[in-house]
């Protein structure tokens, strides 16, 4: 587990005079699950963005799969963009798709596979991520929030990606949804030998799934590693992250077990 | 990581011992699996109580929708009753085997798909069409029921009514759609006198230009165009507007804090047209009847005095309030259809425009007909 499938090195991003990352470096190795933590506004979004090729930063690189973010051709970014899968953090299905159509559209669009065997995939997919089978006629409009989220899950695993980003997968769902979330992310990356990567705010996420992990804040990586890793790193940012009420009792439960 | 750019192929070749060796190689991955899915279908077209060798061995990358295709034409070689051997099965292919067999549906299942005869799916689907008509027709009926019974409701009771909503709808559909309706019916006054101009011309009766432009203007064509816009311009913003605040569930909220949807949005909006669109008829009256003034002039010589003291002689009032009490009817039609339309909005992002074309093709359609049957009617009437 020690190839990297990301490499950011030395990240630099600004919106105007708002310096948002300021030398971000991180890795993230195959096969694990990587926490992207910081408080609000520290640009986890935006380093996200940056990875999937919606941003451009100002300096710095970044290298997914072997290919420079930076310095891609237009047909490697369209390699890229086929090999990995993106759940957004309100799903972005498409409203005017039933379930079943934004699950096969990337499908449809980017091979030739006949319908029937689309059609196949797509109810295996609905399966995988704990869907009943009815609701892929469903439009997205008609769907509960942790529904949205598998339905958009299993968009983003059509096309068997290495690779998933998550952006804020648990928020807006309830504890329980959020846990069999957690779970299910689990059970794909064991079943899918899947890279994750997720942005997050859940602890609970944290701790039941998260492998490595890195907190931004002042514009820069606080602190890397695993968990016990990065607990045991003494700066203030860390400890204000993780020190609060609900982190300590979190981790003292954790800790119990 | 090799790219996806290789391709996935299966070859077909001679084993002792077995009647036929498969040999699948490459990536048999999501975006290469469509090469082989035409060999495969054609294979079990071909082998049936054949005893088959699959080597599976040369396989580089497999994903779960090639392990897809695998299972399908497997079982489809065991449901003809082939006795396939695999060979090279390594364990990663075992895992993503029971993986995907666990998630797919069963072939039992797949076989219950909805019944599709083409010689019967023409009427199939005409029944279906005629079931949503009747349904939609049932439904507009229900609304304008409702929409009816709490309109005279709130006549019982005027201090009721949402005055404010009132004339800031009369602002929109009538004061900002002057200039609009003006223009088409001064073109209209052109079109018609200009064709009636050449054929007078020809019989010496150029006076009788009068009575053809006021008679047809007030009677039939100015009620008739200012609806069609009316219906193109209000009719659609209805819709609209009244879509957007199902989608932000505005119409919900207004339910659960007992204010009656129809009281506080309809209602304005059909008093508003009802006021709205006689006055809008007059307006295009006078200004069609001035552009058939105005060509009179230049194509026939015939002067504004000599045009007006005819008007005066020819024009009964009869047809112009056959016109203006057209318009009211016109109105109602257009309000209740494309406020019924608007409370149909679901909540996705392309059934906004749906609704407001119907909307408008339907509230145009039903001013046509209604005038239609107007014309009828009075005729008969001998009005
Ligand atoms: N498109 C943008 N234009 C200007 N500023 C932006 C833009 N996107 C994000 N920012 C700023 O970048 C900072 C980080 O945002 P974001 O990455 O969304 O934070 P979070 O860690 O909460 O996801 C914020 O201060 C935000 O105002
Ligand atoms: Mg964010």
């Amino acid at each position: 587990m020690s190839d990297p499938v990301i490499t950011v090195k030395d990240i630099v991003t600004q919106f105007g005079d708002n310096r948002v990352h300021d030398g971000v470096s991180l890795h993230i190795n195959k096969g694990e699950i990587y926490g992207l933590l910081g408080g609000s506004g520290s640009g986890k979004s935006t380093l996200l963005k940056e990875m999937i090729l919606l941003l451009q930063p100002q300096a710095g690189d970044i290298t997914i799969l072997g290919h420079s973010v930076i310095n891609s051709t237009e047909s490697e970014r369209d390699l890229l963009r086929q090999r990995w899968g993106i759940l957004f953090q309100n799903g972005a299905l498409y409203s005017s798709l039933t379930v079943a159509e934004n699950i096969a559209i990337s499908l449809k669009e980017y091979t030739d596979i006949p319908m029937t065997l689309i059609n196949d995939i797509v109810r295996m997919k609905i399966d995988m991520v704990g869907l009943p089978a009815h609701v892929k006629d469903f439009y997205p409009a008609e769907l509960s929030g942790g529904m949205v989220k598998r339905a958009s899950l299993a968009r983003a695993l059509a096309r068997d990606p290495k690779l998933l980003f998550l952006d804020e997968p648990t928020s807006g769902l309830d504890p329980i949804g959020a846990e069999s979330f957690d779970q299910l992310i689990l059970e794909l990356r064991a079943m899918l030998d899947l890279t994750v990567v997720m942005v997050t705010h859940d602890l609970d996420s944290i701790l039941n799934t998260v492998d490595r992990l890195a907190v931004l804040a002042r514009k820069k990586v606080a602190a890397e590693g695993t968990l016990t890793e990065v607990c045991q790193n003494p700066e203030p940012d860390i400890k204000a992250f993780f020190g609060g009420k609900r982190g300590q009792a979190r981790l003292h439960q954790k800790n119990l077990e | 990581m090799p790219l996806p750019e290789h391709t996935a192929e299966i070859q077909a070749y001679q084993d002792t011992g077995y009647d036929i060796a498969l040999k699948s190689k490459g990536c048999w991955t999501v975006n290469s699996i469509q090469n082989v899915v035409e060999s495969l279908a054609g294979f079990c077209q071909k082998y049936k109580n054949s005893t088959i060798l699959w080597d599976v061995s040369a396989i580089e990358e497999i994903d779960s929708a090639g392990m897809m295709v695998f299972i399908t034409y497997y079982d489809h070689l065991l449901t003809n009753k082939c006795s396939v051997t695999l060979k090279g099965i390594t364990e990663k292919h075992q895992r993503l085997d029971t993986l995907v067999r666990q998630h797919s549906v069963s072939a039992l299942e797949k076989n219950t798909l909805p019944f599709k005869n083409y010689l019967l799916s023409p009427f199939h689907s005409l029944g279906k069409w005629v079931v949503g008509l009747v349904t939609e027709l049932i439904l507009f009926m229900t609304f304008f029921g409702e929409s009816s019974l709490i309109f005279f409701k709130s006549l019982m009771h005027p201090s009721r009514i949402r005055y404010a909503a009132i004339v800031k709808n009369i602002e929109q559909a009538g004061i900002q759609a002057l200039p609009i309706v003006a223009l088409t019916s001064f073109l209209i006054g052109i079109v018609i006198t200009y064709q009636g101009a050449v054929q007078l011309e020809k019989f010496g009766a150029n006076i009788f230009i009068v009575e053809m432009i006021s008679i047809s203007v007030t009677r039939e064509l100015a009620p008739l165009i200012t609806a069609i816009v009316v219906a193109g311009r209000t009719g659609s913003s209805y819709t609209a507007q009244l879509g957007v605040m199902k989608i932000t569930e505005e119409i919900d909220a207004m339910k659960t804090m007992g204010f009656n949807p129809h009281h506080f949005l309809v209602i304005p909006r059909i008093l508003a047209l009802i006021i709205t669109l006689p006055l809008l008829v007059f307006f295009a009256d006078i200004i069609g009847i001035f552009a058939g003034m105005l060509i009179s002039e230049i194509h026939l010589q015939l002067s504004f005095s000599e045009f007006l003291h005819r008007l005066q002689n020819v024009l009964d009032m009869k047809h112009v309030w056959i016109g203006i009490i057209k318009a009211p009817v016109f109105a109602v039609l257009i309000a209740m259809v494309s406020c019924f339309r608007g409370f149909q909005v679901e909540k996705n992002s392309d059934s906004i425009g749906r609704y407001t074309t119907i909307s408008v093709v339907n509230a145009i359609f039903l001013v046509i007909a209604c005038d239609a049957i107007f014309s009828v009617i009075l005729t008969e009437l001998g009005i």
